[in-house]
């Protein structure tokens, strides 16, 4: 049996040697970095390494600290609402902007503004922070010159930290509407027409045929990319954050997120044991979750399922 | 459908859809403005979609006054080229492995790629682990070698190739070709189209990372153009302690800072604005590869 393994291998040992380079990289990225979770217990030393450094005496001390801090809770909690608000007004925006460009029947116009659309998916948020910049400093920005220009006072964005939930909503569905749009779309189109004309004969409006049969259709659609969204809500796109937001720490009440916080604590302030007690629960609850919402996908339908 | 030529609602939608299409492309044309306008300008009218004297003083000040924007741009291609030269060859080299169906544990291999997709250790080991034990500091290589095996291309790339009849490796078995150059000579023309998708998907998320930098890379002379343009954002002072500091007083006695920043920003967003039709349709092909995956 065991010779059987061994000469098996040896057989394919070219194919083996392929497959070598991948396995090694996302050894060293991947899963070294999971063994490194133990740094969450840790009283990490520099010069001893993560598997060097002392254990932490009591061992949840990294956490305790964690638990008593303000910042951290914020963090959770803008993390999670900030990502359900991402989520359903993404699902609306995305599935409304399917269903609005499946009733245009002309194809050229269609075409031009799926490509529009689909622009801003293709630049980084470094750039997508420019052009919110450019709209919205307190000087020089396109919006209060509107503003004042019609007779209101301006307003100093990047210090009013209550607006900037409805400011990152824009941008992710300025950025990603018409990205989303397509999975929509191409449901939407693989839709079988005589659907729709044994409808309209029987006398059904538009509005009747997407209630009754478009939507319906794009039901399990919704359904998984909305599962697997869900799957990573404790996951903010950091990219975002930091590329929008940056260093303005008036605004971190509403914008404060578990990844840049966990950032902050390893980059700035130096802070590994919060920031390794934070990524490690992060981690935890991240994988509760995507092994719960991919169950739920494959339920639902096999094929939509990652595993 | 045979309906009614015109209607309100068909003319609503048309205006909806106009209405946030030219939202897209509008940031887009005030950065090209705004790069084209001079400093004046900007702060007496700010940010407008037409400038209203054009110059391209912005331009020559970038160009000249810093071989840093001349470094970065240098860095950024070079690490977009071999990055994905490097990763499709990688990636799919591993997924023939993958699709191989006569190898018997190729099962394990793809879940030992599968478990990287659920399980992350998250940004303090996996960054501890980059510095402390792989010595990537400051080096050209992390702005590389982070991204290069990807488990998501890998099982895009697989479900390719497992369309791929097996007599042709059995065939080329028989005239004595090897694993690899089966691989390279037969497979890998054969997965030209998912290889070009990926390939895309890969250079473009090359081209606009700066995450690796922002975490790797503190010397100047190895940032990226989206880190520098970061950079130049908060601080356009910089600019200043250029050599050719001298020359740039001719074109302008200020350093027109608020244009400087948007002339960076076409150049960052040129090379892809300027791909962009063929980088969109080659994207919504991978996409669907990827919706309709096995």
């Amino acid at each position: 049996m065991k010779n059987g393994v061994i000469r098996e291998l040896f057989k394919n040992r070219t194919l083996l040697l392929m497959f070598l380079p991948v396995a090694v990289l996302l050894f060293l990225f991947n899963y070294l970095p999971l063994a490194g979770l133990v740094i969450a217990f840790k009283d990490f030393d520099f010069t001893k390494g993560i598997f060097g450094s002392n254990w932490m005496h009591p061992l949840l001390d990294n956490f305790d600290y964690l638990f008593s801090s303000d910042t951290a809770f914020r963090a959770v909690r803008n993390t999670i609402l900030l990502n359900a608000l991402f989520i359903t007004v993404g699902l609306i925006f995305e599935v409304g902007f399917a269903l609005l460009l499946n009733e245009v029947r002309n194809k050229y116009f269609k075409r031009v503004s799926q490509s529009l659309t689909f622009l801003p998916f293709f630049i980084s948020w470094i750039v997508v922070g420019v052009f919110a910049y450019n709209l919205l400093d307190f000087e020089s920005g396109a919006v209060n010159h509107f503003l004042t220009t019609i007779g209101l006072q301006p307003i100093d964005f990047y210090s009013e930290a209550g607006l900037w939930p409805i400011i990152l909503t824009i941008a992710v569905r300025w950025k990603a509407t018409g990205y989303g749009t397509i999975i929509y779309l191409a449901a939407l189109t693989s839709v079988d027409n005589s659907y729709y004309e044994a409808a309209s004969i029987d006398g059904a409006t538009r509005w009747q045929q997407i209630r009754y049969i478009s939507l319906p259709m794009l039901r399990p659609t919704i359904i998984i990319l909305t599962l697997l969204a869900v799957g990573r809500i404790m996951n903010a796109d950091f990219g975002m954050f930091y590329a929008m937001v940056g260093d303005a720490s008036l605004l971190f009440p509403t914008t404060d997120v578990i990844d840049t916080f966990v950032y902050r604590s390893l980059r700035k302030s130096g802070d590994i044991g919060m920031a390794s007690a934070a990524g490690f629960l992060q981690s935890m609850i991240a994988f509760v979750l995507v092994i719960a919402s991919n169950y739920a996908a494959r339920k639902i339908d096999k094929d939509s399922a990652i595993f | 459908m045979p309906a009614k030529r015109f209607s309100i609602s068909q003319s609503l939608i048309i205006l909806v859809i106009s209405l946030f299409s030219l939202s897209c492309l509008f940031p887009f044309i005030m950065v090209i403005s705004g790069s084209l306008s001079t400093e004046n300008d900007i702060i007496n009218y700010g940010y407008t979609i037409w400038p209203k004297h054009i110059t391209f003083d912005s331009y020559r000040i970038l160009f000249l006054g810093s071989n840093r924007i001349i470094d970065a741009y240098g860095i950024s291609i070079l690490v977009t080229v071999a990055g994905t030269i490097l990763s499709v060859f990688v990636t799919s080299m591993g997924a023939y492995v993958m699709a191989r169906r006569s190898f018997k544990y190729r099962n394990i291999l793809s879940v030992y790629v599968i478990i990287t997709m659920l399980f992350n250790g998250g940004l303090v080991p996996w960054y501890i682990i980059c510095v402390h034990y792989l010595n990537l500091k400051d080096s050209l290589w992390a702005l590389i070698l982070p991204m290069l095996a990807n488990a998501f291309n890998m099982f895009l790339i697989r479900n390719f190739m497992n369309s791929i009849p097996e007599e042709i490796n059995e065939s080329a078995k028989m005239d004595g070709a090897g694993e690899f150059k089966i691989f390279y000579r037969l497979i890998m023309p054969l997965s030209l189209p998912v290889l070009a998708t990926v390939g895309l998907f890969v250079a473009l998320s090359y081209w606009n990372d700066w995450f690796l930098g922002l975490m790797f890379v503190d010397k100047q002379e190895l940032q990226p153009l989206q880190l520098l343009l970061r950079t130049l954002v908060s601080n356009v002072e910089f600019l200043k302690s250029s050599s050719n500091a001298s020359a740039m007083q001719r074109i302008s006695a200020q350093i027109p800072s608020e244009s400087i920043k948007m002339a960076l920003t076409v150049v960052t967003i040129g090379p892809i604005v300027f791909l962009y039709p063929f980088l969109q349709r080659y994207f919504v092909k991978g996409l669907m590869v990827g919706a309709v995956k096995g």
